[in-house]
C-alpha cells in the first residue's frame, strides 16, 4: 500500500515535471511566465505585469526580511497583511537590527537563500552600499517626489517623520528648547542613543543645533546646546527604551515623532513638541538586494509597499503615525487615510532635510567633539 | 614534542608495551584544537584584519589610530573603570567570603550565600541596569544621588554588583583552605592578629586573591551591556567604541578601527597578565 503510494506520487511529480517544462517553454514567446528572471526587471511592466510578479513571487513562496520591529512603524501588521494577501511566508530576521547590520548581513549572507531580499535602511547607509542593490521603479514611481528617491530607484525612500520632543505632561508644556535647560528637568533629557553611531540621535543633536540659530550645514550649536544641558545637570546618559519611559526614568527624549507618540510608547500622559523654527525631516529607504534569493518576492514587497490602497503599505505607515513618501499625492488624489493622518503632531514651518554631505559633515563633527562635550 | 613522549612511554612498566601505543601528547590534542579555534584563530583573524583598510588593503598606518587622543580615552576609561570595580569587588569579596567562611561549614546561612553568589555573579546586563534605574535611578523607589551617573563612579558601583559574589566564589575555597590551626599555632607563639595575618594568613591568600582580582578586571574589561544600558549616549570604554565602528547607522562605521581596537584590549590584557605574572611570583615565592 505505501510502496504503490509512493510510486503513484513519484508519478505525479514526473507529470508536473513534464507539464511544466511544456508550459515554459510554450510561453517564453508569449508574455511573462516563469521564464522571466526578475532579478534583471526592473519594473513590473517590463517584467510581464503586475499578475505575473505575483504568480512568480507566490512561486518562490518565501520573502527574507530584516530589522522590522513589529511595533515600529505598524511594522507588524504590514508583514502580517502581506503574507495574508499573497500566501508568502515572510522571515523576519533580527527585529532589533542596525541598518548597517542589514547591509553587513547582505555581504556576509550573499548567495545563501538566507541573504535579505529587501532592506530598510537610513539615507547615510544607503549611499553608501548602493552596488549591492538592484534598481527597481514601482507602479506608483511618478508619486514619490524626485528628491526622495534615487534617478533609477537603486533606492527610494519609503517613510519618514520629523524629530520631536517627547515628554511627560507632569512638566507642563514645553514651548522652546530653552525650557528644557531649566532645573526642574534634572537628569530627564535623553536622546535615543549615541549620535555617532545612532541616525536618530545625530538628528536630534541637528534639530537642537537649528534651534539655537544654526544651520544643517552645522551641528556645533547642537553640541553645545547638549554641553549646556549636561552642565545644568539635565542631562540623562541612560538608554531611552519603553521600558525607561513607562518607569518614567527618561521622561523627555528625543526621537522621531513616529516613535515619540504616546500611542507608540505606551504612556498616556505624553506629549509630544517639535519646535517651528527646528523641522528636521528624516526618512529611511527601501532597496533591493540585487542577489536576492527571492526577486520576484522582493519586487512585490516593494510594489506593496508603496500601494496606495486602503490596506496598502502607504496607509499602514501612516497608521502606525510615520509618514509615508506618497503622502502629497495621495493626499491629493483622496486615496489617504484621513483619520491617520488627522493623529499625525501638527508641524508648522518649513521643514529642513539633511543632504548626504551635511549628514556625514555632522557625524565627522560629533565624532571628534561629541564625547568631549557631554563626558 | 617527541622526545618527551618516547621517555614516557619508556618509563611506562613493559606491560603497558602491549597495549595500542599512543604518545602521551595526543591527550591534549582536543584542548590545543579547542585553543586553537577559539582563541588563536579569532585573535589571528583581529590581528590581520585591524592592519588592512575595508578594501582589504594592508594599511598598517591604522595603528597610528591608537595614538588619537579619543582612542586613548576610551582605553583610559576601560582602564579605570576595570581597576575600580576589580579592586573594590575583590576587597570587599574576600571579606565577605572571609565572614562566610568563619561560619558554620554546613550552615545555612553559608549555603544561602552560596546560592546567592553563583546567580549574582551572572547578573548582568540590561536588567541589571534597569533593576538600578529603578530602584536608585532618577526616579527611584529608594532614593538618588546624581553621581550615579559620573563615569566611573556610578557604573563602578552597579559592576560591584556581580563582580563581589563573583569574587566569593573563587575566593571562598582558598580561605577553607587556611587550617584553623595554623592561627592557633601563631598564637601559642605570642602573635598578634595584625602578625599573623601579615606574616601567616596574608601570604597564603595572597596568589588566590591576586588571581581573583584578574580575573575580575577581565570580567568588567569584557562587560558591555550593563554599560550600554546605563549610558549608551556616550561611549566611555573600548567595548563601547567597538560597536559605534561595528554598527553605526551615520557612515562611521569601520570594521577595521574595531578589530584594532580588540587588538588594543588584547594588548591591555595582555599587560595586566605580564602584571600579574610578575607580583604572582613575588607573592607565592615562599612556596617555592
Amino acid at each position: 500500500m505505501k510502496l504503490s503510494y509512493r510510486y503513484a506520487a513519484a508519478g505525479v511529480a514526473a507529470a508536473a515535471l513534464f507539464a511544466a517544462a511544456g508550459c515554459s517553454s510554450s510561453s517564453s514567446s508569449g508574455s511573462g511566465g516563469s521564464s522571466v528572471n526578475w532579478a534583471n526587471e526592473t519594473s513590473a511592466s517590463a517584467g510581464g505585469g503586475m499578475s505575473a510578479l505575483v504568480k512568480a513571487a507566490k512561486a518562490e513562496g518565501t520573502l527574507n526580511v530584516i530589522a522590522l520591529p513589529p511595533t515600529w512603524a505598524n511594522y507588524g501588521t504590514i508583514i502580517s497583511t502581506f503574507e495574508k494577501d499573497y500566501g508568502i511566508k515572510v522571515n523576519s530576521a533580527l527585529p532589533d537590527g542596525t541598518s548597517q547590520q542589514e547591509v553587513d548581513a547582505v555581504k556576509t549572507e550573499n548567495g545563501t537563500s538566507k541573504a535579505p531580499d529587501v532592506v530598510d535602511i537610513g539615507m547615510a547607509v544607503a549611499l553608501a552600499n548602493t552596488s549591492l542593490f538592484a534598481p527597481y521603479e514601482v507602479s506608483t514611481w511618478s508619486s514619490i517626489p524626485t528628491a526622495q528617491k534615487a534617478p533609477n530607484g537603486l533606492w527610494v525612500q519609503d517613510y519618514g517623520g520629523y524629530m520631536a520632543v517627547g515628554y511627560s505632561s507632569k512638566f507642563g508644556t514645553i514651548t522652546s528648547l530653552n525650557d528644557l535647560l531649566s532645573p526642574k528637568f534634572k537628569n530627564a533629557v535623553a536622546l535615543n542613543g549615541n549620535p555617532t553611531s545612532a541616525n536618530a540621535a545625530l538628528n536630534g543633536v541637528m534639530m537642537a543645533s537649528l534651534a539655537e540659530g544654526g544651520s544643517a550645514s552645522n551641528i556645533a550649536d547642537g553640541v553645545s546646546f547638549f554641553q549646556k544641558l549636561k552642565a545644568a545637570g539635565n542631562f540623562s546618559p541612560v538608554s531611552a527604551t519603553g521600558a525607561t519611559i513607562k518607569a518614567g526614568t527618561t521622561p523627555v527624549v528625543f526621537n522621531w515623532d513616529y516613535l515619540n507618540l504616546g500611542s507608540y510608547v505606551g504612556v498616556s500622559n505624553w506629549k509630544v513638541f517639535i519646535p517651528s523654527n527646528a523641522v528636521l525631516g528624516g526618512y529611511y529607504a527601501q532597496a533591493i538586494n540585487k542577489n536576492a534569493p527571492h526577486p520576484a518576492a522582493a519586487r512585490l514587497w516593494e510594489e506593496f509597499l508603496y500601494s496606495q490602497s486602503a490596506t496598502g503599505g502607504q496607509n499602514l505607515w501612516l497608521q502606525g503615525g510615520a509618514r509615508p513618501v506618497e503622502q502629497t499625492a495621495m493626499t491629493s488624489n483622496g486615496s489617504i487615510d484621513t483619520s491617520a493622518a488627522s493623529k499625525l503632531p501638527s508641524v508648522t514651518g518649513t521643514p529642513t532635510f539633511l543632504s548626504p554631505t551635511q549628514a556625514t559633515d555632522a557625524a565627522n563633527y560629533l565624532a571628534a567633539n561629541w564625547a568631549k562635550a557631554v563626558s | 614534542m617527541a622526545v618527551a613522549a618516547t621517555s614516557e612511554t619508556g618509563a611506562r612498566p613493559s606491560r603497558a608495551g602491549r597495549r595500542l601505543a599512543a604518545p602521551a601528547w595526543v591527550g591534549t590534542v582536543p584542548f590545543l584544537a579547542y585553543v586553537a579555534i577559539f582563541l588563536l584563530w579569532p585573535t589571528g583573524i583581529v590581528v590581520v584584519d585591524s592592519l588592512k583598510n575595508p578594501n582589504g588593503a594592508w594599511a598598517f598606518s591604522n595603528v597610528t589610530e591608537l595614538g588619537n587622543s579619543l582612542v586613548r580615552g576610551y582605553f583610559i576609561g576601560s582602564f579605570k573603570l576595570c581597576l575600580l570595580s576589580s579592586v573594590s569587588g575583590a576587597v570587599l569579596g574576600a571579606i565577605l567570603a572571609y565572614a562566610i567562611a568563619s561560619g558554620n561549614p554546613d550552615g545555612t546561612v553559608r549555603r544561602l550565600y552560596l546560592a546567592v553568589s553563583g546567580v549574582l555573579s551572572q547578573f548582568g546586563g540590561v536588567t541589571l541596569a534597569f533593576a538600578f534605574l529603578v530602584t536608585i535611578g532618577p526616579v527611584g523607589l529608594l532614593f538618588h544621588a546624581s553621581w550615579y551617573y559620573d563615569f566611573p563612579w556610578g557604573i563602578g558601583l552597579i559592576y560591584t554588583y556581580f563582580q563581589i559574589p563573583l569574587m566569593v566564589l573563587v575566593f571562598l575555597p582558598a580561605i577553607d583552605g587556611v587550617k584553623v590551626q595554623w592561627r592557633e599555632a601563631s598564637e601559642n607563639l605570642g602573635a598578634s592578629a595584625w602578625q599573623y595575618w601579615r606574616y601567616v594568613g596574608g601570604p597564603l591568600l595572597m596568589p588566590a586573591f591576586l588571581g581573583g582580582l584578574l580575573l575580575l578586571f577581565a570580567n568588567a574589561l569584557s562587560a558591555f551591556a550593563t554599560i550600554e544600558a546605563w549610558e549608551n549616549q556616550i561611549a566611555y570604554i573600548v567595548p563601547q567604541q567597538i560597536s559605534t565602528a561595528l554598527s553605526s547607522e551615520v557612515g562611521l562605521s569601520n570594521v577595521n578601527v574595531a578589530d584594532l581596537l580588540a587588538l588594543g584590549m588584547v594588548v591591555m590584557v595582555a599587560i595586566v597578565m605580564t602584571g600579574y605574572a610578575l607580583l604572582q611570583r613575588r607573592a607565592a615565592r615562599w612556596l617555592r
